[in-house]
């Protein structure tokens, strides 16, 4: 497994436990009310599980068993994809915690961005390695 | 593909049908009158598509596929991943049950289904996790 796939699927092992928590919380609150306040944290639950987990998980093993290039390097050009791994939580921290403290309405606007282009990045480097065996 | 994923897989394929059940009793609401029951379904409707379908997907596909830990434990500690399988499952079942009764009818029995049933689940995430840590590592 490359080293770029390992950051990304820690890291989504780590949102996985976060989300996970989050979401025991959340549904113990409605079995024995705790406190209203934890209502709040619903769509930090969400980003976590959402984009921070599956989104995250699935570019990770994508990077790693997508068909590689004859020549190398085997995988292309990785900066793209450290600028989406980076970008990507940078936007799931900012939306989550923009959410949550009711920060001004732009940071977690920027988050999405960030989201945004990490994805995109993702996408372009991903294309020309969805070919056939051998090409 | 070892016994664990099978479980995993086939649990997360008859929870996939489960969901889309679920969302067709909530859909059916807006053409028919149906028992108050089904409109308590929409977070269990969620929640077996995405805890019971598609992490339990990732549970089992990961279990199999990932590199492996060590020669002597290839998949990590299998009695974890059995667990992690268990706590998974019936911690979601008691949420199918019990989400649904604690909105209509809430009462003190059903509030602590259902906080068992997050402990449950909570505990099977964190399970995966560890489990699965030490397997993602370069070559």
């Amino acid at each position: 497994m490359p080293r770029l796939s390992v950051f990304f699927i820690r890291t989504a092992l780590l949102y996985l436990a976060a989300g996970f928590t989050l979401g025991g919380l959340l549904l113990a609150n409605k079995g024995v009310p705790l406190t209203p306040e934890v209502w709040r944290l619903l769509p930090m639950h969400v980003e976590f599980v959402l984009v921070g987990w599956t989104v995250q998980l699935a570019m990770g093993v994508g990077f790693w068993i997508l068909p590689r290039f004859l020549r190398p390097p085997a995988r292309g050009d990785e900066r793209p994809v450290w600028a989406a791994y980076l970008l990507l939580n940078l936007g799931v921290l900012s939306v989550a915690f923009g959410q949550w403290l009711a920060w001004p309405g732009l940071i977690p606007f920027i988050g999405r961005a960030a989201e945004t282009v990490a994805v995109g990045l993702f996408a372009i480097h991903a294309w020309p390695r969805v070919k056939p065996q051998g090409v | 593909m070892p016994p664990l994923t099978r479980w995993h897989i086939k649990s997360a394929l008859v929870y996939f049908v489960a969901a889309l059940l679920a969302g067709l009793g909530l859909a059916l609401r807006s053409v028919m009158e149906l028992p108050s029951i089904v409109g308590a379904l929409a977070p269990v409707y969620f929640h077996l598509l995405m805890v019971g379908w598609v992490t339990q997907l990732i549970f089992g596909v990961a279990y199999w596929m990932f590199p492996r830990f060590s020669a002597e434990e290839p998949r990590g500690n299998e009695p974890l991943g059995w667990a992690t399988c268990w706590l998974l499952n019936i911690g979601l079942v008691l949420r199918v049950i019990g989400e649904p009764l604690m909105t209509l009818q809430p009462n003190v029995i059903f509030g602590w289904v259902v906080v068992f049933s997050a402990a449950l689940q909570w505990l099977a995430g964190l399970g995966f996790v560890v489990n699965m840590w030490g397997r993602v590592k370069e070559k």
